[in-house]
């Protein structure tokens, strides 16, 4: 399988532990495919690449677009004994559908009993991660701030869509309103213009 | 109600230093200054400048700001003021007054900024200083720092190049601050390497000054954004080497692991290229080395001390309680060049 881990804007060491994540996953013959901004970011790969002893390349795209391929060896996995995940999540290269947002705006799905709200709620985020086709970014805010925190049942399922690029922005007042600030997990904090910004750019918008 | 959290720059502390590459090359197209009474200006690359005003004294002065490195608006304050203060020490001197340097969200809650004051406000107490001013600027994130300004005697200023062959090498504080930060940022730090990063990057750099300052060392600086090997690099002025012994490198113990996991910040790989050539390890695990590239937010002062005197020295700056050790000493083989041996 070919991963893609798109880490462009990303600071050191999140390219590094962007990766990790995917090469936990790989078994052998996957190659996972690093999306960069800078060499000092090709560099940090290259040398993890080194210790774990993984079959590396990389090309320079443009002066701010860089790409490292990196592949298991028999080496490397007999070093790491790789852990291998029991079903690696379905993952296709850059799959994310340009210009559409979900949004997450209640930590239940539908209205009715609030149990089955959020079991769908969960159901949905866990299903986005098997599309074929990726949104570009997950909005959340109001009760959907409760969903991308620490202790969150979606919290996986949103790390791992961010894996795989698609960006995950939860409106910071509605964090502060909840009492979350401190455990946001996922994702970056965001405000009311970049959320409007946001929608107003989308070419489609889903709500759950 | 809730606090709004310092909005994180995208590498805190001194891993947010332009790389020493980057730097030199801007600096040496400034036209030089020349003045009798200048007797350390930014041609030495040392840690702060040094003005002569009378026969007796000498004026002192450096700046030092960057975004946060930690949650605890407090705590943040109190490490970029020990790291700016640190300079003086780190030339000997006596610190005289600071100014606050100040960029702050106008959007966020003054009361984050008034924390910050606060702890660096302190510090320049406990260094025996008085703050004097300071000036803010709106800016989209935080940073923060102090002007220091200090005093010393023109004979007794301690430049960062003056080692000499044979001397010891001292480190006063743990190496590892840089990657301990930086697996706290992506949320892997344990609370207790946090916290022994937190007391070393607090602790002022003035009670390692004080207590080496009776066995005369020949050079010190303070170890900072450019790792433990880039100031090293700066001491030896490519007159002399050195020869460091890994297994005496003071450090956080969880740095190493963390190392081990690749939490690695741009700023080292950046040293580690600028010294490319310069450093030759033998039998060292990767870790050590990223350890040695680290860049360190409010580091300890790397002393060059006669080697006859080291075990005193040591036990004296053993007695602040902070991780410190003989690293290596000064060599005049290999100039230029630091070895890294077990």
């Amino acid at each position: 399988m070919q991963y893609q881990v798109n880490a462009m804007g990303k600071p050191c060491p999140i390219p590094v532990v962007e990766t990790k994540k995917v090469l936990a996953q790989m078994t052998a013959g996957d190659t996972v495919t690093v999306s960069v901004d800078n060499a000092i970011a090709v560099q940090n790969l290259l040398k993890m690449a080194g210790q774990k002893k993984l079959a590396a390349e990389s090309r320079t795209l443009a002066s701010d677009h860089y790409e490292v391929v990196l592949a298991l060896t028999e080496e490397s996995l007999a070093a790491a004994q790789t852990p291998i995940a029991e079903e690696a999540p379905a993952c296709i290269p850059d799959a994310r559908a340009k210009g559409t947002v979900v949004v997450l705006s209640s930590d239940e799905m539908g209205s009715g009993d609030p149990v089955l709200g959020k079991a769908l709620m969960k159901a949905f985020v866990y299903a986005l991660t098997e599309q074929d086709i990726l949104p570009d970014t997950i909005l959340l805010y109001n009760g959907g701030a409760k969903l991308s925190v620490e202790g969150a049942p979606t919290l996986a399922d949103l790390k791992l869509l961010e894996s795989q690029g698609v960006e995950i922005m939860t409106c910071g007042t509605c964090l502060n309103h909840y009492g979350l600030t401190e455990k946001l997990a996922v994702g970056s904090v965001t405000n009311m213009y970049a959320i409007a910004e946001k929608l107003m750019g989308a070419a489609r918008v889903v709500r759950p | 109600m809730n606090e709004q959290p310092i909005v994180f720059c995208k590498g805190g502390g001194c891993t947010a230093k332009l790389g020493p590459g980057a730097l030199a090359h801007v600096l040496e197209k400034l036209p030089p200054f020349t003045d009798p009474n200048l007797l350390v200006g930014f041609d030495h690359s040392d840690d702060a400048a040094v003005y002569k005003l009378t026969d007796d004294i000498a004026m002192v002065q450096t700046l030092d700001f960057f975004p946060p490195m930690v949650e605890d608006p407090y705590i943040f304050g109190q490490i970029a003021a020990a790291n700016a203060l640190s300079d003086i020490y780190a030339m000997g001197g006596t610190v005289k007054t600071a100014l606050n340097i100040v960029c702050f969200p106008e959007k966020m809650d003054l009361n984050i900024l008034g924390r910050i004051l606060q702890g660096g406000a302190e510090k320049v107490r406990e260094a025996g200083g008085i703050l004097a001013g300071g000036h803010s600027i709106a800016d989209s994130d935080v940073k923060y720092g102090l002007s220091v300004t200090g005093i010393i005697h023109p004979d007794k200023v301690l430049e960062n190049n003056a080692c000499r062959p044979g001397d010891a090498l001292i480190l006063t504080k743990p190496l590892g601050v840089g990657i301990v930060c930086t697996a706290s940022r992506v949320g892997q730090a344990s609370d207790e390497a946090m916290e022994a990063a937190i007391a070393s990057m607090t602790t002022l750099n003035k009670y390692a000054s004080e207590a080496l300052a009776p066995f005369e060392p020949h050079a010190c600086t303070d170890v900072t954004g450019f790792g433990l090997l880039g100031h090293l690099n700066e001491m030896l002025a490519a007159r002399c080497g050195a020869q460091l012994h890994w297994k005496a490198l003071p450090h956080i113990p969880q740095a190493l692991e963390y190392a081990d996991e690749f939490l690695l910040t741009a700023a080292a790989q950046r040293n580690r290229n600028h010294l490319e050539g310069k450093v030759e390890f033998e039998s060292t695990p990767f870790a050590v080395e990223e350890l040695l590239f680290d860049p360190q937010t409010s580091g300890g002062l790397l002393v060059s001390v006669p080697a006859d005197r080291a075990e005193e020295a040591l036990a004296a700056v053993q007695a602040l309680g902070l991780g410190c050790g003989i690293i290596g000493h000064v060599t005049d083989e290999h100039p230029g060049v630091i070895r890294v041996t077990e």
